[in-house]
């Protein structure tokens, strides 16, 4: 029973190489663009989108190695990871609404208190 | 002639003879008497009246409370070594086991063990009981004469007293009573925070606690000595209970030649920590210090008891000591060096509190040249006659002191006889200090009498030496005792207030007669007499003081009972008592002396060489006594132009001033032993503060510091600094990842 559902993923399951290769160089494309987004930009709102691009770049760098090694739980991951960037969505986006009261603008240098005064 | 020098060589090995005869007396073995465990009442009473008197202090009870309970408590174990003397055989000594106490094994080598055992047992013989009787009967007495002396104290200070002082008796009794050398060690380093505690009663007065300090400091010095002598006796005997000591003694074959190097180390040892605690040379500057504590306590510690204990040592381990051939006679010869030093000294002090110290300091060097010269039950004798007529002499102080607003110096006291309501203390002082003289036929006498002819009859040279310096302390002891009594009782009435009534109005005591506490100071009191005795007038003491005096007065006449049983040819009771004891000598040095017709004080024409130096010390004594009254009663101004004369010659102007000065040892041991270490401890307090803490600690502390300046550029606040810091510390990882993947491992 257990031999006939490992085939049936096994035929489901992308094989190709060149497929797990473009979807890993898609995946890296994303995080750079998100990395290159959090790093240029400072409109806080923007920043987290920038993050929530890394986040899922991660994600589909996941299936994809799921895919190598040809194992679910990559994917099952994801569904995971999933939930939580919806949740944690909701939270930080929160948390910008309440800076943005603080201070009246949504851009990141307002907050700079941690930095050393020497 | 030919006897004669056939007497001396055979008395220079002395010490080998009594080595030899301590396997003839031996002591019997102890026999275990779970029957007598009561006997530990006698330590456990003043322990729980320790308490007590803490918890009277917890609370803050203001009543004398605290002296009651430790007076009840007191009398109580008086009454207990009372009852544990009449009820105990005489037969061997008795091991009580109260509880087991330390108890563990190691391996040594291979599969032997070794145990060490220390039970909390209490060895009984009568020398337990001698010590134990005076101790708890003198410990009640004043601890009653406390409650009025200490009244002015009643609150908190009260119960700090009354409790010390029950710590005090309960480390003095495991000291005497305890059944190994570890236990004497408890009572031994007891007994020293009670008179550290005591000594420093007056801790906002930095003179007492300068001197508590110098005692304890003191005492560590003798208590290193200690220490060593009993992890000696481990090493040797393998025991440290005394049956077991006594034991392996008697199964050393030949004492003299089997000894090892460490063994013959242990009476030295034992020595150092009872010249400390007994405050002998060149130990003994603590002493007089410790006269800043209270008037009963220095009766009681630094008087009677405590100081007695280094005695008791010897006296307890003397099998040890006749082992060594010239442990005994470096015992006589400080002992005897202490009391002609301390007599000196005595001579030339002021304060009469200070001159007592000193006679207590020169009085323990006798009782030193009596377990020296051979005759432990002359020292013996002296510590208990001595235990009477010094506890007398200090209460009679304190009295004084009591009420005379703390007045001291015997230049600013005459005729206190025939002050109202100081008969008593004039009287029993009187009696106090004919004991201290050793005036005929008074306890002193005696006991003094029988060291000094011993001293003689031994017919050793360096003995007999001893006993003519004994001879002249003996002179200088009546003169200085008699010096006191008839400059503050003798003479013209005449007085003046000590700094008291002065020194303690803005603590706002209203009534404004002496408070017992403090000092009076040389410097102080001029001119006091003068504008400061609004409505002052001197208060004798009450019931608590008088009676006390007169009971203490009482047993220091008695105490002279047992050398007149002996008179009249019956066992002298002390005599008896360390004759059954482990200090007992091979033949009673009675009658040892008697058969020699030629003895260092034969010019007397008295063959008895006790008898001639019953005369001889006797003549003496009352010559000191006539000097005394001619200088300080009956022509006062020739002491002070004799003085003024011997100051204004060059040759003899150091002898007044170094008496005065103590002999100048406190200035020799502060610029010996003091000074150097504190030129030291400055030198290691700035490599402390410069190297190891400048240096090292900050030094080091300064290293993550300077690390942490080097990036701190990098922490500018920016998010995306930050951010990018991050990104490139990952893209530096992954590359460093991505160049060993390509290059394999």
């Amino acid at each position: 029973m257990s031999n006939m559902m490992a085939q049936t993923i096994n035929t489901l399951a992308v094989t190709d190489a060149q497929t797990v290769n473009a979807a890993l160089l898609v995946s890296a494309i994303l995080f750079a663009c998100g990395l290159i987004g959090f790093l240029s930009r400072r409109n806080m709102i923007i920043m987290f989108l920038c993050t929530e691009l890394m986040f899922q770049a991660a994600a589909l760098a996941m299936i994809a190695f799921g895919n190598i090694h040809h194992d679910i739980s990559g994917q099952v991951f994801v569904i995971f990871i999933l939930t939580v960037a919806a949740a944690e969505a909701a939270l930080a986006l929160g948390l910008v609404v309440l800076l943005y009261r603080r201070r009246e603008t949504l851009d990141s240098e307002a907050w700079s208190e941690l930095r050393e005064t020497a | 002639m030919i006897e004669l020098a056939s007497l001396s060589t055979a008395a220079l090995h002395l010490p080998a003879i009594l080595g030899e005869g301590a396997h003839a007396v031996t002591i019997p073995s102890a026999i275990a008497s779970p029957e007598f465990a009561w006997a530990g009442l006698i330590l456990l009473l003043p322990a729980i009246s320790a308490a007590l008197c803490g918890l009277c202090a917890a609370f803050g009870v203001k009543s004398k409370l605290p002296g009651a309970i430790t007076a009840i408590s007191l009398i109580a174990a008086f009454a207990t070594t009372l009852s544990l003397y009449l009820k105990m055989p005489a037969d061997a000594p008795r091991v009580v086991h109260l509880f087991d106490w330390i108890d563990f094994s190691w391996k040594t080598g291979g599969a032997t063990w070794t145990q060490f055992l220390a039970p909390f047992s209490l060895y009984i013989d009568s020398l337990t009981l001698l010590w134990m009787l005076f101790v708890t009967g003198l410990g009640s007495l004043i601890a009653i004469y406390a409650t009025e002396y200490m009244e002015a104290d009643t609150g908190k200070g009260y119960a700090r007293f009354f409790g010390s002082v029950s710590i005090f008796l309960f480390a003095m009794g495991s000291l005497v009573m305890g059944g190994n050398l570890i236990l004497l060690y408890l009572g031994w380093e007891g007994v020293g925070l009670a008179s550290y505690l005591l000594i420093g009663y007056y801790y906002n007065r930095p003179s007492a606690v300068a001197a508590a300090k110098k005692a304890f400091i003191m005492n560590r010095i003798g208590d290193l000595g200690l220490a060593l002598g009993v992890f000696l006796i481990w090493i040797n005997y393998g025991t440290l209970e005394y049956d077991g000591i006594f034991k392996a003694l008697a199964h050393t074959a030949d004492p003299a030649s089997g000894a090892s190097w460490s063994a013959a180390m242990i009476p030295y040892c034992l020595m150092l920590g009872a010249f400390g605690k007994s405050a002998q040379i060149p130990l003994f500057v603590w002493l007089p210090d410790a006269m800043e504590g209270p008037t009963p306590v220095s009766a009681l510690i630094h008087a009677a008891t405590m100081v007695t204990a280094g005695l008791y040592l010897i006296a307890r381990t003397y099998p040890l000591f006749a082992l060594e051939p010239h442990a005994l006679t470096v015992v006589a010869i400080v002992g005897c060096s202490t009391a002609f030093v301390a007599a000196t000294i005595g001579m030339a002090q002021y304060d009469i509190k200070r001159v007592m110290a000193y006679s207590t300091v020169s009085q323990l060097g006798y009782m030193f040249l009596g377990l020296g010269v051979g005759t432990t039950f002359g020292a013996v004798y002296h510590v208990f006659t001595h235990a009477f007529f010094k506890a007398l002499l200090f209460l009679c102080c304190g009295a004084i002191m009591h009420g005379m607003a703390g007045q001291l110096d015997l230049r600013k006291m005459s005729g206190l006889r025939n002050v109202k309501g100081f008969g008593v203390i004039s009287w029993t002082f009187l009696i106090g200090c004919l004991c201290l003289a050793g005036f005929p036929f008074t306890a002193g006498f005696f006991s003094k009498d029988s060291i000094i002819a011993q001293a003689f009859a031994s017919g050793n040279p360096t003995f007999v030496t001893l006993g003519w310096l004994a001879l002249l302390t003996a002179f200088l002891t009546a003169y200085y005792t008699f010096r006191v009594w008839f400059r503050v009782c003798g003479g013209p009435t005449k007085y003046e207030p000590g700094d008291e009534m002065h020194g303690h109005d803005d603590h706002g005591h209203d009534h404004g007669n002496g408070h017992g506490h403090g000092h009076g100071h040389d410097d102080h009191g001029h001119g006091h007499a003068a504008h400061g005795n609004h409505e002052w007038h001197p208060h004798g003491p009450r019931l608590a003081i008088n009676g006390v005096l007169l009971v203490i007065c009482l047993g220091a006449v008695l105490a002279a009972v047992p050398a007149y049983m002996a008179m009249r040819g019956e066992a002298n009771w002390v005599e008896t008592m360390v004759q059954h004891s482990s200090a007992a000598l091979p033949s009673a040095e009675h009658g040892h002396g008697g058969e020699h017709a030629h003895h260092a004080l034969s010019f007397t024409g008295i063959e008895d060489v006790h008898k001639a130096t019953s005369v001889v010390a006797s003549t003496v004594g009352i010559l000191g006594i006539l000097i005394a009254a001619y200088f300080h009663l009956l022509n006062r101004s020739a002491a002070d132009k004799l003085r003024q004369a011997l100051l204004s010659n060059s040759l003899t102007r150091w002898l007044p001033l170094a008496m005065e000065n103590k002999w100048y040892v406190d200035e020799v041991y502060h610029v010996v032993f003091r000074f150097p270490a504190s030129v030291l401890g400055h030198v290691f307090h700035f490599i402390d503060k410069h190297v190891i803490d400048g240096f090292v600690v900050n030094g080091g502390a300064r290293v993550p510091l300077e690390v942490g300046r080097l990036f701190q550029p990098l922490y500018n606040g920016a998010l995306q600094g930050y951010a990018a810091t991050m990104a490139g510390g990952i893209a530096l990882i992954a590359a460093w990842v991505f160049w060993i993947w390509l290059h394999g491992s």
